[in-house]
């Protein structure tokens, strides 16, 4: 008798620990992860170093196994008559913009900008998006359902979507070679860049490093770092001779995109005391006046 | 009291000219909606990289889910409320409802890259996610709507058991299983009810909160924090009307007297709602100071004072007079304008005000995105039609007094 009330006492405490152990397990599990290090890495861009020869772009295509075509097709540099966005067939594009105090164009290399704090991972319904230590916003394909929901949130409106795919269309989005960096190899566009417009290193030390260049050299950039605090820091910094909103970058807060949306959510949902109090007020209403029907119907029924 | 209401199937052959031009528009949608599993989403939508929503999210799902809200406005002013006036109503806007938000649904999946994946919020939970949120209120409401239209299956078919051929054997089985169902039901229906109200209110508020992450990539008119609020406030309007509308053409459309003073009764309270909800968007507008939009004309600016003006403004006035709002034409007038309003206001925040940074031209739906929204909307008016002819849903005046468990089965007594 005793020797089984022990027992019973043990699987229920064994029970118990382990519905307690699951249940804080699993959000962390379920959640995405989206861990700020700080020894995060990222890229700082240089575009008054760019030459435009598109070299990263099929370096990028090479690296993510997409149709590349042959490398000498990418000098034609009739492609700049257009704006050109990264898509679902290239995950990076340069752009040449005119500058009108220089006498060289201005070359912009667009990809996505890696943010710290991403809309996308705040945003994906199913947390297919996170935020790797090393700085990349990767995405699982396993998870996503395809409901584009990134491409709203996303402040860069960088994430792309294989629309002409009937069966399984994927995102498609740079993901900073997660691959490669892992294995210790160097961002594919990064490697290839001839001209050193793309530096790879730790984000305190390139926001240190461009500060420097601003300081150094004032008459060909402009004082500001874009990224350093854009949306509450990316991982990718860019350095100009013009005004960014002239190369086409979005005029963006410090705020981290997400921001409000996330404190409204948790607003309503505050540990579910709000539906829950809602809940039992409607129950009270209700209660209340089938009562009070009871009571004046009484003798009808 | 001279006359009894009790919910009867309707006897009325289902084919008319009407219905005849809704079908062939179902089918013209279902066309499409076919070319869009074949063919991808591009082949059939204008949907781009700078635009990834278009009206199957705006018109399908956002519009839809608000012009569903009869549903949990009627329950709440039914069960919870208990103002028995209104129980004839309860029925027909559940069973909008519960086809609005099936179609709901059904929108999301097709508009879904990979849809084969609908399942993985269940699973697979992004507790910041907005969207999660709102996938998972929405399945859940959709399972209690179900519910509560159970007692409406089983007052249909307890004691008329009647299956076909060998299946005959099962009559008893299945006659014993509704009574249980039945039973059960009557004495847990208050849960699903408040629940359903809960969900609703989460839900619809939700929705509004969507587009906030968009930031400056939605237009100042709409993008507001406060968005939540006037979502849920513009659902409780809307919830009403579209209960009028529906029943004065479902009377037309049957040949029945449509229920004026019902009706006129919930008009009545879409009047000082409308008020609230007005108040809200001014109030809104002059805080954040975005009233210096209207100052331009474009688009949006237009667009904004369409939807407040003959949405909101008009209508309210209308239900503030009680020599328009006690005639059924200006009921169905009235109504019809905040139906408008509140599509409009969806499609607003979710396709006019939505402009993306690097956009080469703006978003107007396909003809196969038209083409299947129509198709839905028509699909969801002849199943509607075929529910009330199968199912007692739409009250008809009797001759003789019904036996009163029948009458309100499956509500408190």
């Amino acid at each position: 008798m005793k020797q089984s009330r022990r027992n019973f006492l043990k699987t229920s405490a064994v029970l118990g620990a382990s519905v307690v152990g699951l249940s804080s397990a699993k959000p962390t599990k379920a959640a995405p992860q989206n861990i700020l290090s700080d020894e995060r890495m990222g890229v700082l861009v240089d575009t008054t170093a760019c030459i435009g020869c598109r070299k990263c772009e099929w370096a990028c295509k090479k690296a993510h196994d997409m149709p590349a075509g042959n490398i000498e097709s990418y000098d034609d540099r009739t492609v700049f008559e257009k704006r050109r966005r990264p898509d679902a067939k290239a995950l990076t594009v340069v752009n040449e913009y005119q500058n009108p105090n220089g006498k060289f164009p201005l070359n912009v290399k667009v990809q996505c900008m890696h943010c710290d704090h991403p809309a996308c991972v705040s945003a994906c319904i199913v947390g297919a998006f996170s935020k790797q230590a090393n700085g990349s916003v990767i995405w699982d394909t396993d998870k996503c359902i395809g409901c584009r929901y990134c491409m709203v949130a996303c402040p860069f409106q960088v994430p792309a979507f294989e629309f002409e795919k009937a069966w399984s269309p994927d995102i498609k989005k740079c993901d900073f070679c997660f691959d490669r960096t892992k294995t210790g190899l160097l961002p594919a566009c990064v490697e290839i860049c001839p001209m050193e417009v793309l530096t790879y290193g730790k984000r305190d030390e390139l926001i240190r490093a461009a500060k420097e260049k601003i300081r150094l050299y004032p008459e060909r950039y402009v004082n500001h770092i874009f990224g350093e605090y854009e949306v509450g820091g990316t991982s990718w910094m860019y350095l100009s001779s013009m005004d960014f909103t002239k190369v086409d970058f979005p005029k963006l807060s410090q705020n981290p995109a997400p921001g409000v949306t996330e404190a409204i959510q948790h607003g309503i949902f505050a540990y579910f005391i709000p539906p829950i109090a809602i809940y039992a007020l409607l129950g009270g209403v209700m209660w209340l006046n089938k009562n009070r029907k009871h009571e004046s119907h009484g003798e009808e029924e | 009291m001279e006359h009894f209401f009790k919910p009867t199937p309707i006897q009325k052959k289902f084919f008319t000219p009407i219905i005849m031009i809704v079908s062939v528009i179902a089918l013209n949608g279902l066309i499409f909606l076919l070319g869009r599993f074949l063919f991808g989403i591009g082949a059939i939508t204008n949907l781009n990289d700078q635009f990834p929503w278009g009206i199957w999210i705006g018109i399908d799902v956002a519009a839809g889910v608000a012009l569903a809200a009869g549903g949990f406005t009627t329950a709440a002013l039914g069960h919870i409320m208990h103002r028995d006036k209104y129980e004839v109503i309860i029925r027909p806007a559940l069973l909008t409802a519960m086809l609005g938000y099936t179609f709901v649904a059904m929108s999301v999946m097709i508009d879904l890259g990979r849809y084969h994946f609908i399942w993985h919020p269940l699973i697979m939970w992004n507790g910041t996610s907005v969207l999660f949120e709102v996938g998972i209120c929405v399945m859940i409401y959709l399972t209690v709507l179900y519910i509560e239209f159970l007692p409406i299956v089983t007052e249909r078919f307890i004691g008329r058991v009647n299956l076909p051929g060998f299946l005959k054997k099962f009559n008893n089985t299945v006659d014993k299983l509704l009574r249980f169902l039945d039973k059960g039901l009557e004495k847990t229906m208050f849960i699903f009810i408040i629940s359903g109200v809960v969900l609703s209110c989460l839900h619809q508020s939700s929705l509004g909160t969507l587009m906030v992450i968009a930031g400056p990539k939605m237009h100042p008119l709409w993008q507001t924090p406060i968005l939540p609020l006037l979502f849920l406030i513009s659902a409780i309007c809307v919830g009403f009307p579209m209960v009028i509308f529906e029943s004065i053409i479902s009377s037309k459309s049957f040949g029945l007297k449509p229920e004026t003073d019902v009706l006129s009764g919930l008009g009545r309270m879409v009047g000082p709602l409308l008020l609230i909800y007005l108040a809200a968007k001014l109030i809104d507008i002059v805080v954040r100071q975005t009233y210096v939009y209207l100052m331009e004309v474009n688009t949006e600016s237009i667009m904004f004072t369409i939807e407040l003006l003959l949405g909101v403004v008009i209508p309210l006035r209308m239900f503030f007079s009680r020599k328009i709002s006690s005639t059924p034409a200006g009921l169905f007038i009235a109504s019809g304008l905040v139906i408008f309003g509140v599509l409009l206001n969806r499609i607003n925040n979710f396709i006019v005000a939505y402009t993306p940074p690097y956009a080469e031209a703006s978003y107007f739906p396909s003809i196969g995105e038209i083409s299947v929204t129509l198709g839905f909307i028509a699909l969801e008016i002849l199943l509607f039609r075929a529910f009330v002819m199968i199912f007692p849903i739409i009250s008809v005046p009797q001759k003789v007094a019904p036996k009163t468990k029948y009458a309100i089965r499956g509500l408190f007594k």
